[in-house]
């Protein structure tokens, strides 16, 4: 049954990978980079499922189930981090992101 | 099965393509959608049907939903396409793609160079990953149970809506 070799896996894995990364390289928008380290994380997770497969160890599973906790934890941080933004700036463009100083802090001085 | 692995990664390669390249919010993240249910069929093709089950509930459903609502509340259209198409230019993205694709090259190159195993698949059934999920990688379970609960506390945090304030001057 089986016909397909390890590398045709982690050819499509790393493929899966760069174009997460031209992603997060290119756009300039806060969400669309977030959606390329979602696409990121699942590349990394599939070479880890594949390679779990191909030593039939339960390993890479266990690897993948920790991908996806991380990333759930990740974008609900990154999400609530793009309200926050948008409602401070009213643009979601990384280049007009630049002053990590408190507001409150600029009254004080 | 053979034909199924190929299949579907030629899918969740395109798709992963058209997503990254869509101006629409919405449009990327339905091309996203495709993407991970691709990326499901290709476990299930590996023999681990856990995994693709997990695949679509949480990154099809729970993280792509998530990305809904925040696109809907912000209410980002067509003025974010527009905005986009602009931002977008060849000029911007051919040397970061054409670095990135070097890098691509030189990777299959080394992988190619490996000698070449035929994978074996047999199904790796939940019960031996509950095993050893619950056996040698309990402490890393109860870190990623730390690491979730931080999550919730952070999002809470950060997503609170503060009152506004303004600079003497302007008051």
């Amino acid at each position: 049954m089986p016909s397909f070799t390890v590398h045709t896996v982690l050819i499509v894995s790393a493929v899966l990978f760069v174009l997460g990364l031209i992603g997060v390289l290119t756009r300039k928008n806060v969400i669309f980079m977030l959606i390329s380290v979602e696409i990121m994380l699942n590349a990394a997770g599939l070479a880890f499922v594949a390679a779990g497969a191909k030593w039939q160890q339960p390993d890479g599973q266990v690897m993948f189930l920790f991908i996806l906790a991380m990333a759930a934890a990740e974008v609900s941080i990154g999400l609530a981090l793009v309200l926050q933004i948008y409602h401070q700036h009213k643009t979601l463009d990384v280049e007009n992101i630049t002053a990590l100083k408190d507001e409150a802090v600029d009254e004080m001085v | 099965m053979n034909l199924l692995f190929y299949i579907s990664s030629f899918v969740a390669v395109a798709a992963t393509i058209l997503a990254i390249t869509r101006f629409h919010p919405v449009h990327a993240l339905l091309y996203l959608v495709v993407s991970f249910l691709a990326a499901a069929m290709i476990f299930l093709s590996l023999g681990t049907p856990f995994i693709a089950v997990l695949e679509v509930i949480v990154y099809a459903g729970a993280i792509i939903v998530l990305f809904i609502f925040v696109v809907m509340m912000l209410n980002l259209g067509k003025d974010t396409a527009l905005q986009e198409k602009n931002w977008l230019r060849p000029k911007v993205w051919a040397g970061p793609c054409l670095l990135v694709l070097i890098l691509l090259v030189e990777m299959i190159v080394l992988l190619l160079n490996a000698p070449d195993v035929t994978m074996h698949i047999t199904v790796v059934d939940p019960r031996k990953v509950s095993l050893s999920l619950f056996g040698e990688y309990i402490i890393a379970l109860e870190l990623v149970g730390f690491l979730l609960m931080a999550g919730i506390v952070g999002a809470a945090h950060i997503g609170k809506q503060k009152k506004k304030i303004l600079h003497r001057f302007l008051n």
